[in-house]
């Protein structure tokens, strides 16, 4: 009775109409559908729960309250001065990747950001965004951003390469956060599930196992989208501030 | 040795970074402890940092899974 278990292939793309433009393909697929969804559900959440706008908010008003309050005193605290401007996209951000994670969490779902070319494509943005910004804002006066005050200039020799290092490899460690923290639950859970599957009445311990899971991955839904969007406030401030 | 097993050895090899996760986090929470039973009022402040801390902490062991499904699904 050995069922094969296929951990992977619930990270497969499925097209699920069909289109080609020119020999691009750019069919909507499964992944599409559910960053649809989860835009939508964002928007449903902001629009019509504000709606109303009652002084004594109901239930859904306070939950977008929150939210924007949530985000907005994570701009304000970590991004420093002269960052409000900046809350609209943090803000996009976070919930963008919160309901792409939880929305993953349904069973027979597809976890978007589970892919490394979603996470890295809101990566490379934040990054070259960040440095665009820190451009306008300090002109070539930026690159004193890698020359660290006060240091000595034998150590400069050794510190300005790795601190190039570690600023370009920001896009990197972002995307692959998020992506590794992603596909290693759902492995998990996949893989769990199998042996539940295999093993007939003992499969009530690797049951117990995926149900503990499902709430860490929950937890790690949460705090990813957290910490991409602290990472962010964090680098949105290194870039107008100058440490 | 052929490529399938070079690749298996290869990917439990590099599991063995989860080990550095496994004291980082624990180093982590352990000071979120240690800082609010000195000062329990401070726990509403120290408690964003650790939640911080622990994201990170877990990333790079992380990396190190990322490396070895990178060995068993790409080369």
């Amino acid at each position: 009775m050995a069922i094969e278990l296929h951990p992977l292939q619930q990270f497969e793309i499925q097209r699920i109409v069909p289109l080609q433009i020119g020999g691009i393909d750019i069919s909507f697929t499964n992944s599409a559908l559910l960053m649809t969804i989860a835009v939508g559900l964002i928007t449903a959440l902001t629009v019509l729960g504000t709606r109303k706008a009652a002084l004594v908010p109901g239930r859904w008003q306070s939950i977008a309250e929150m939210s924007y309050e949530f985000v907005a005193d994570l701009v304000d605290t970590n991004a420093g001065h002269g960052a409000r401007q900046f809350l609209p996209f943090v803000y996009t951000l976070f919930m963008f990747i919160l309901f792409a994670n939880l929305l993953g969490l349904v069973p027979w779902s597809f976890t978007v950001t589970s892919h490394i070319i979603v996470t890295f494509a809101l990566a490379i943005v934040v990054f070259i965004g960040v440095t665009i910004i820190g451009f306008v804002k300090h002109g070539a006066h930026f690159l004193r951003l890698f020359v660290p005050e006060g240091v000595p200039a034998v150590l400069l020799v050794l510190l300005v390469p790795i601190e190039l290092l570690s600023y370009f490899i920001r896009p990197f460690t972002l995307a692959i956060r998020l992506f590794a923290n992603m596909l290693a639950g759902h492995t998990m859970l996949a893989i769990f599930g199998g042996f539940a599957a295999s093993v007939g009445l003992l499969a009530i311990f690797p049951v117990g196992i995926n149900i503990a899971l499902v709430g860490l991955e929950l937890l790690v839904a949460l705090l990813q989208a957290y910490v991409f969007a602290i990472l962010t406030c964090l680098y949105l401030r290194d870039a107008l501030h100058l440490h | 040795m052929d490529l399938a097993s070079a690749k298996m050895i290869g990917a439990g090899l590099a599991c063995i970074a989860l080990v550095g996760a496994g004291i980082g986090i624990g180093n982590v929470f352990s000071a979120l402890i240690n800082s609010v039973a000195r000062n329990p009022a401070s726990q509403s402040q120290v408690q964003p940092f650790a939640f911080l801390g622990f994201a990170l902490a877990e990333a790079t062991g992380l990396f190190g899974l990322a490396i070895a499904f990178l060995i068993l699904f790409v080369f």
